[in-house]
């Protein structure tokens, strides 16, 4: 059936035929442009193609060991549902991303990092084996030690090595479903980089940036640090998350509201130090509380940018990436900065030992241009920009940010994939 | 409390199994013919809701095997959900005697034969020591009025709807349930790629809340949505002469 799809940031539209991958068969796919969807999380054209294959249908869970924690299951299985099911037995997923409802298809083959990337790696770390389903049917096992080249080109592999049908992972014990917080005020840049630092043995951590601010201001924010608490309670309950009921006015983010909004979150917090105890959802997943919050950024859509630089750039070059949005006027409404541990063997996966930014951009004349303009620099720097909120680079800078590349092709190569597992994002970057 | 569901892989038998689980924390013998894909669900519920799970083959079309596979069941079962059901294809069914013998042979001597050796052991275990023990059939409105479009399928529905009013009354003195459920369309595996009228259709997950709670306030026939009793009502009204000159 056709139907109009797009990406979370609801920019680009097209028209795909959308198919499900039903359980208990194998789908005759077409010989070109197939892409596998979960959720539809990936803001922008990684998820989009000819022909989409939706894995929702296949989410069971197949095997749990509950002595390692660990799981076997089947690829549309939500992270919703591996917290429903696990939080209350005490375990928890290894890496989760800033939203609960991604696939766990869809987190291999973006190779999710979470808020302790700098201590615990990507979600793929915890990934021992996986199986995928090829161009002519075909099933490929890969591990670490089986087809290990396709393995690596799997996760973080946005797609483009067929559809992951199965996974095998480890998942984290935990002895609470609450959370120690501290939570730290830093009055620029300088000091966000130090507390992040100072900070950096705490498990989880991430910082809210205000990027409206400029000047003596430029990178105030908010550092959030956990951990889990070990009090044994394991209480799990999911409230329903009102929608917004349709898509506003594109105008109504603006660089008015915009700083009004960052300047009101940053003041919120009154002491420069301040600890208390949250749950689940409000420390891992708060933008699950509004269902539909994309629907804010208008009917254009919004563009998410995140990019990585290595660490020994990363101050002087975060420094001048915010001074230009702080300077171009174009509005981030949510600027996140998270400290990132060393890259693993995946050919495409995105995170790099340093420190990431991801910025909220609604589609408005002018944005483009600006972006190109900021590629460049993270390019210049050694960085580079995380594909599964990509929907606008260029082939060029893809490649320069990713030297796996070339290994990423031959292996597509060699399994016959090439033609067959397209994206939208696909074709624009040459992959 | 033990539950079989008959047709174990179907879409809406998962979903009164979830629902059975999670809210009685029943456990469960999933019974069909693919028993490779019933293996899958099995782990998917035990592991979700914590409780036991057990698979066997059940072919609704063999007959002469039904006695046995129940005497056989590991679990005595205290309600039968029966949710198998074959669709067919209606142009097919025209077309080739086979097709049209499988959708009637499935949906209705499939079912008549294996709630026949049910009502058999409900009776006597109702009877003998006073448990309560239900049925649940997953009938359809398409057996409420044979259209053109599907009455081969319809036919077999209402055949099932009829043998399951009957079993009802039959069974009603030893308080033994037996629940109807009538569903309109339902987004699963046998409708998937069908053109569906979008806002009458319904999850499997709503046909099973709707199936539960029509069991737990003791209900009979459950239209499952309120709107498709209004449809049917009006559907049933319309005099033959004018019927089969109608395109619905
Ligand atoms: C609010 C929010 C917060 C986020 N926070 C983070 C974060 O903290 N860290 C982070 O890393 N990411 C984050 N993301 C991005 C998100 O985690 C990824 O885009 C993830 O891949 C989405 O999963 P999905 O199931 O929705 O996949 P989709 O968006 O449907 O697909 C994403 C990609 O995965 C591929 N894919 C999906 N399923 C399969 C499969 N079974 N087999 C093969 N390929 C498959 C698709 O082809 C596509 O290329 C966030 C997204 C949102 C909306």
């Amino acid at each position: 059936m056709k139907k109009t799809v797009s990406g979370w940031g609801r920019y680009p539209v097209m028209e795909a035929e959308v198919r499900e991958l039903l359980p208990g068969s194998t789908p005759a796919l077409p010989e070109e442009g197939v892409i596998a969807r979960g959720l539809g999380r990936s803001y922008g054209d990684s998820a989009l193609a000819d022909t989409l294959y939706r894995t929702l249908p296949r989410n069971r869970m197949l095997d749990f060991d509950g002595e390692r924690g660990e799981l076997h299951c089947e690829a549309g299985v939500s992270f919703a549902e591996l917290l429903r099911v696990f939080v209350p037995r005490g375990w928890f997923p290894p890496v989760t991303a800033g939203t609960k409802h991604i696939t766990v298809g869809g987190a291999i083959a973006s190779d999710v990092h979470g808020k302790n990337h700098h201590r615990d790696g990507c979600f793929s770390d915890y990934v021992r084996e996986l199986t995928l389903l090829g161009p002519g049917g075909e099933i490929f096992a890969c591990s670490r030690e089986e087809n290990p080249e396709l393995f690596h080109a799997t996760c973080g592999g946005m797609g483009l090595t067929g559809i992951i049908l199965e996974a095998r992972m480890r998942m984290r014990p935990i002895g609470s479903s609450k959370l120690d917080v501290m939570t730290l005020k830093a009055e620029n840049l300088e000091e966000i980089f130090r507390l992040m630092e100072e900070y950096g043995d705490w498990p989880y951590s991430v910082a809210w940036l205000d990027c409206m601010a400029g000047g003596r201001k430029l990178g105030r924010s908010l550092l959030m640090a956990g951990r889990f608490r070990e009090d044994g309670r394991l209480d799990y309950t999911e409230k329903a998350a009102p929608g917004i009921p349709f898509t506003l006015p594109g105008f109504l983010l603006n660089r008015g509201t915009v700083s009004a909004f960052n300047a009101l979150y940053y003041h919120r917090v009154r002491g420069k130090r301040t600890s208390g105890i949250q749950d689940i959802h409000s420390f891992f997943y708060p933008l699950d509380i509004i269902s539909n919050w994309n629907r804010i950024y208008g009917r254009q859509g919004f563009l998410q940018y995140q990019f990585v630089l290595p660490k020994e750039n990363s101050y002087e070059g975060m420094k001048s990436v915010l001074e230009e949005i702080s300077a171009s006027g174009m509005g981030s409404f949510l600027s996140v900065l998270k400290l990132m541990g060393p890259e693993n063997d995946n050919f495409l996966s995105f995170p790099l030992e340093g420190y990431t930014l991801a910025l909220d951009f609604k589609v408005q004349p002018g944005l483009f241009d600006f972006l190109d303009g900021l590629d460049c620099l993270v390019a210049d720097l050694g960085g580079r920009i995380y594909l599964t909120k990509d929907a606008r680079m260029s082939s060029g800078i893809f490649e320069e940010g990713y030297p796996g590349l070339q290994r990423f092709r031959e292996v597509r190569n060699s399994y016959g994939m090439a033609g067959c597992f397209e994206s939208e994002q696909s074709r624009r970057l040459e992959i | 409390m033990h539950i079989l569901i008959l047709g174990g892989n179907s879409d809406i038998g998962l979903a009164i199994a979830r629902t059975y689980a999670e809210k009685e924390g029943a456990s469960l013998t999933l019974a069909s013919r693919d028993t490779g894909e019933l293996e899958r669900n099995a782990s998917d519920l035990s592991i979700r809701y914590g409780v036991e799970v057990d698979t066997v083959r059940f072919d609704a079309c063999d007959f002469d095997a039904h006695r046995d596979f129940y005497k056989q069941l590991e679990n005595r079962p205290d309600g039968v959900v029966l949710a198998f059901g074959y669709n067919g294809d209606q142009e097919r069914a025209q077309a080739d005697a086979e097709e049209q013998r499988t959708i009637i042979e499935t949906n209705f001597l499939g079912a008549a034969s294996i709630l026949r050796v049910v009502a058999e052991d409900f009776e006597v275990r109702a009877n003998r020591d006073g448990e309560s023990l239900f049925i649940i059939g997953l009938s359809s409105v398409a057996g409420e009025r044979g259209r053109k479009a599907n009455y081969v399928y319809g036919s077999s529905k209402a055949g099932l709807s009829a043998y399951l009013s009957g079993l009802r009354q039959r069974l009603a003195p030893q308080g033994i349930q037996v629940v109807t459920v009538k569903p309109g369309y339902v987004d699963t595996k046998m409708t998937a790629g069908m053109d569906l009228p979008g806002p009458l259709v319904l999850s499997p997950d709503k046909v099973a809340r709707k199936t539960y709670s029509a069991w737990k306030r003791g209900k009979s026939v459950t239209y499952v949505t309120w709107y498709w009793r209004v449809i049917i009502t009006l559907v049933k009204m319309v005099p033959e002469r004018l019927f089969k000159r109608l395109e619905i």
